[in-house]
């Protein structure tokens, strides 16, 4: 009878929301962005492009606003300003002798602020929280028509590549010696980490957005040697972190982004303690003494 | 008959200079090796081995200079996948999510499509190569779990793989045991009489003088380059470590 009782509790308490319009909408294109920039995220931590992401994701924040002020997609803006930033950290960095993480935390945050000044600044209805935290839940039709378009493009594009993709981060100087076109397959991962971030700032918005690039990477890292292993778990990893975390925000009434973002977290935290070879307390041998 | 005699050499590198963001790290280089010679690269650490190497691959652009591979461009000679190289342990991600498998059959993408889909050609180079380093048992094994030695063979392999002409080679010896060190050298003079030239790096100056044919030594730029008889002497040995006693080097035999 009891447990007859928390059956019905619980079943209700994963399908309520789901008769809301906006969660059903919510969750599936939070679990669609999650499973892109888990898949890139991969590539990314392998490469060592964390703050190449936070640097990409911050810096599109003027190209949101201006096409939200001239009535373009805004991904559209966001695309070009990530390219943007990418090509002016090279060319300073070519031309300066400052280092190349002071050229990317200059640049990006430069762009940021540039972003947050036309904000204030062009006054239209733009809403500067759901830019800088996400609104999954109130994602327009145009939204998800841009979304989808952009994160079959993207993952196309990198399963197409995979191989030269996890070549050039292994061992770029071999590619360079058999012919593959490293610069090619540079601005393809630049590229495809622009557009991940344009689809990723939607969920959890720009200030969190580096999170779904790097985090389900790092914690796929540490439970698997395979490559592509590792991208399998990092997009479930992705995924169920979404969805977790929108309804952990629909229960308990918190921010969205933010709770996607800290079950991402948890998850590597959880990875990082008992993951069986790499973890702290190494479950695997633990299990294996008994 | 000029251009057969220009072809007739493997590598032709000639006055090349590599500087990183204006720092001259190489100048005036210049080096010719023909086929069935093995040819080693001495210098000091931070002489510029690893950066002849990186000109040689096309890693780096040289500032000024020509690269001549078979007689031709080095764009070309990458079409064709002439160079393979084996990088110094450095200068990899010991830790990366890959097989020995994976990174031997890396060898053969250049010769692949776009997808990099295996032939049966290409997993029978594979197997072969894997083979000849004699790691057919670790085959499926992250090379994040291998020692240092049978890592270095993982990577001779994906150059035994690649079937090119020229193999270049940073520093193969260091950190092997004797086994390997028996191995890798049987290896040497197993493509030498395959008709490959090799170029590789070392410190260790009995390697250069039990197999190699040709030496150059460098400090930033080439010091003397000759026949191992007639260069490998210890007052070069001295000028290329920078007025270090070649007997602290060779041993007081020499
Ligand atoms: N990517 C780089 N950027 C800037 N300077 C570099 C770079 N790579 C090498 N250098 C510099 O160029 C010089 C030559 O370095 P190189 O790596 O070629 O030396 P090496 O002979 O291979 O030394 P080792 O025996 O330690 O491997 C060094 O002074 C080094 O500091
Ligand atoms: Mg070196």
């Amino acid at each position: 009878m009891d447990l007859c009782f928390l059956n019905i509790n619980i079943t209700s308490y994963v399908a309520d929301p789901l008769s809301h319009e906006f969660m059903r909408k919510a969750l599936l294109m939070s679990s669609l962005v999650a499973a892109v920039c888990g898949f890139l995220s991969s590539y990314l931590t392998l490469k060592g492009w964390a703050l190449m992401g936070d640097a990409v994701s911050h810096s599109v924040m003027p190209g949101v606003v201006v096409a939200y002020a001239l009535g373009l997609p805004f991904s559209l803006g966001a695309f070009i300003f990530g390219v943007g930033s990418v090509a002016l950290i090279g060319f300073v960095k070519q031309k300066s002798r400052v280092k190349e993480d002071t050229v990317i935390g200059l640049v990006f945050t430069g762009f940021f602020a540039l972003g947050i000044v036309l904000v204030s600044k062009i006054k239209s209805n733009i809403d500067l929280h759901s830019i800088l935290f996400g609104s999954p839940l109130g994602i327009s039709l145009s939204d998800v028509k841009q979304t989808v378009f952009i994160s079959l493009l993207v993952v196309i594009l990198l399963s197409v590549f995979r191989k030269d993709l996890i070549l050039y981060c292994f061992d770029p100087r071999h590619a360079k010696t058999v012919g593959i076109n490293v610069l090619f397959l540079h601005y393809l991962l630049l590229t495809c980490l622009s557009l991940a971030a344009v689809v990723g700032l939607q969920s959890v918005g720009i200030v969190l957005v580096v999170a779904m690039l790097i985090t389900p990477g790092a914690t796929a890292y540490l439970l698997t040697d395979k490559f592509d292993n590792m991208t399998i778990i990092s997009v479930i990893s992705a995924i169920i972190s979404s969805v977790f975390g929108i309804y952990l925000s629909f229960w308990f009434d918190l921010e969205t982004g933010g709770s996607i973002v800290l079950v991402q977290t948890f998850m590597f935290l959880f990875a990082f303690l008992f993951a069986p070879r790499y973890g702290i307390f190494k479950l695997k041998k633990f299990f294996s003494k008994y | 008959m000029d251009k057969h005699n220009y072809k007739s050499y493997r590598i032709e590198a000639e006055n090349i200079c590599v500087d990183y963001h204006g720092k001259v790290a190489l100048y005036d280089a210049n080096l010719r090796l023909k086929a069935g010679q093995i040819c080693g690269l001495v210098g000091m650490n931070g002489a510029g081995k690893t950066t002849f190497f990186n000109a040689l691959t096309g890693f780096v652009n040289i500032s000024k200079g020509k690269i001549r591979i078979n007689g031709e461009s080095l764009r070309i000679a990458q079409k064709y996948q002439a160079i393979a190289y084996v990088p110094q342990s450095e200068g990899i991600d010991s830790q990366f999510p890959v097989s020995v498998w994976d990174v031997v059959m890396m060898g053969r993408y250049g010769s692949m499509n776009i997808l990099r889909s295996p032939r049966e050609s290409d997993i029978q180079a594979v197997k072969d190569a894997i083979d000849r380093v004699d790691l057919m048992e670790l085959s499926s094994t992250p090379i994040g779990n291998l020692s240092g030695g049978q890592r270095k063979r993982t990577f001779l392999a994906r150059a035994i793989a690649q079937r090119a002409s020229i193999l270049l080679l940073d520093e193969p010896f260091a950190g092997v045991d004797i086994r390997t060190e028996k191995l890798i050298s049987e290896l040497f003079i197993q493509f030498k009489n395959e008709g490959k030239t090799i170029l590789l790096s070392t410190h260790d100056m009995i390697h250069v003088r039990e197999f190699c044919d040709l030496v150059l030594l460098i400090n930033k730029t080439v010091v003397a380059y000759g026949e191992t008889s007639e260069v490998f002497t210890p007052e070069n040995i001295t000028s290329t470590f920078g007025g270090m006693s070649p007997d602290v080097l060779l041993g007081p035999e020499s």
